[in-house]
C-alpha cells in the first residue's frame, strides 16, 4: 500500500474509483499537478495493479484493478480470523470448564 | 529512508454463543490465569514473557511473548469501559519486535441468551504502514527493513490458533 501512501495519487485513485473509469486528462482537471505528473501517478498505480487501462481510440481509460487490494485484504482477513480462533479456544475452555465442575 | 506512511483501516465483528452464563464468560475474559487457556499463541511455538491485566478503567493488559524463530509480539491494551458481566471497552496496540504495526478499538459485549452467553465482538483497526505486500512476501519480506522477520511468521502470529 505504499504506492498509496502520497496523497496526490491517492487522490487519483480514489477518483478513479468514484468515477469508475477516467483518462488523464479529466484525471489532470482535478489533480492539481501536470499531466506529465499525473501519468507518472498512473503508470505507479499500473504497476501496483491498482488500477487498469483501456484504449479507445486516442484515449486511455483507468478503472479499479481489484487484484492490487489483494494483500491488504488478506491481512485484513487474517487478523480477523485470529480472533475467531481466540474465541473458539474461549469456547473449548468454558466448555472444558464445565465439564470438570460437572455443568456447574 | 523515506518518510512516506501508509494508513488503512478494517471494521470487523464477530460472534459467538457459549454454553456458560455470563458471569463465567466475562471471568473468562479478565482473568490473567483463565485468559492465559485461550489467549496465547502455539503451543512450542509461542513462549509468554509477560502476561498482565489491570482490570480497571486505565488500568492496562499485557502479553507479551517470544517466537521460536527469535521475533517478539507485544499486545498491550488499555481499559476504556467495563461494565461487570456484560461489557468491555478496551483499545490495544500491536507490536512486532518492538514497532507498532496497528492501534485497535475493541468492544466485547455479553448477552445472556437463557443459560448461555452471546458473545459481540467488534474491532475498529488502524494499520501502521506495515503489513506486508504481494511483492514484500515475494521477496520473502514483510517490507520492513529494520524488522527481521519472516512473512510466514506474521501469518503464523495471526493465523496461529488455527492449527
Amino acid at each position: 500500500m505504499r504506492t498509496l501512501s502520497d496523497p496526490t495519487r491517492r487522490a487519483i485513485y480514489e477518483r478513479i474509483i468514484a468515477g469508475g473509469e477516467a483518462t488523464v486528462r479529466t484525471l489532470t482537471d482535478h489533480a492539481g499537478v501536470s499531466q506529465p505528473a499525473v501519468s507518472q501517478h498512473l503508470k505507479a498505480l499500473l504497476d501496483a495493479n491498482l488500477v487498469a487501462g483501456r484504449k479507445e481510440g486516442r484515449n486511455t481509460f483507468y478503472r479499479p484493478d481489484p487484484r492490487g487490494l489483494a494483500p491488504l485484504a488478506a491481512w485484513m482477513e487474517e487478523h480477523r480470523r485470529f480472533w475467531e480462533a481466540s474465541f473458539d479456544r474461549l469456547g473449548d475452555y468454558l466448555h472444558e470448564l464445565q465439564q470438570s465442575e460437572g455443568g456447574q | 529512508m523515506t518518510t512516506t506512511t501508509a494508513t488503512e483501516y478494517f471494521t470487523f465483528s464477530i460472534q459467538r454463543t457459549y454454553d456458560a452464563p455470563s458471569a463465567r464468560v466475562f471471568r473468562a475474559l479478565t482473568n490473567v490465569d483463565e485468559k492465559a487457556k485461550w489467549f496465547s499463541g502455539p503451543p512450542g511455538q509461542f513462549t509468554p514473557l509477560e502476561r498482565t491485566i489491570d482490570l480497571r478503567v486505565g488500568g492496562k493488559e499485557r502479553l507479551k511473548g517470544a517466537w521460536s524463530d527469535g521475533s517478539t509480539t507485544d499486545f498491550q491494551a488499555i481499559y476504556c469501559d467495563i461494565v461487570p458481566d456484560s461489557r468491555l471497552v478496551y483499545t490495544y496496540d500491536m507490536y512486532v519486535n518492538a514497532r507498532r504495526i496497528s492501534v485497535s478499538l475493541a468492544t466485547v459485549v455479553l448477552t445472556p441468551v437463557g443459560a448461555r452467553t452471546q458473545l459481540d465482538f467488534t474491532e475498529h483497526v488502524v494499520y501502521l504502514d506495515t503489513y506486508p505486500t504481494e511483492e514484500d512476501r515475494r521477496r520473502g519480506s514483510t517490507g520492513i527493513e529494520d524488522r527481521k522477520l519472516g512473512s510466514e511468521m506474521l501469518f503464523d502470529l495471526l493465523g496461529g490458533y488455527l492449527q
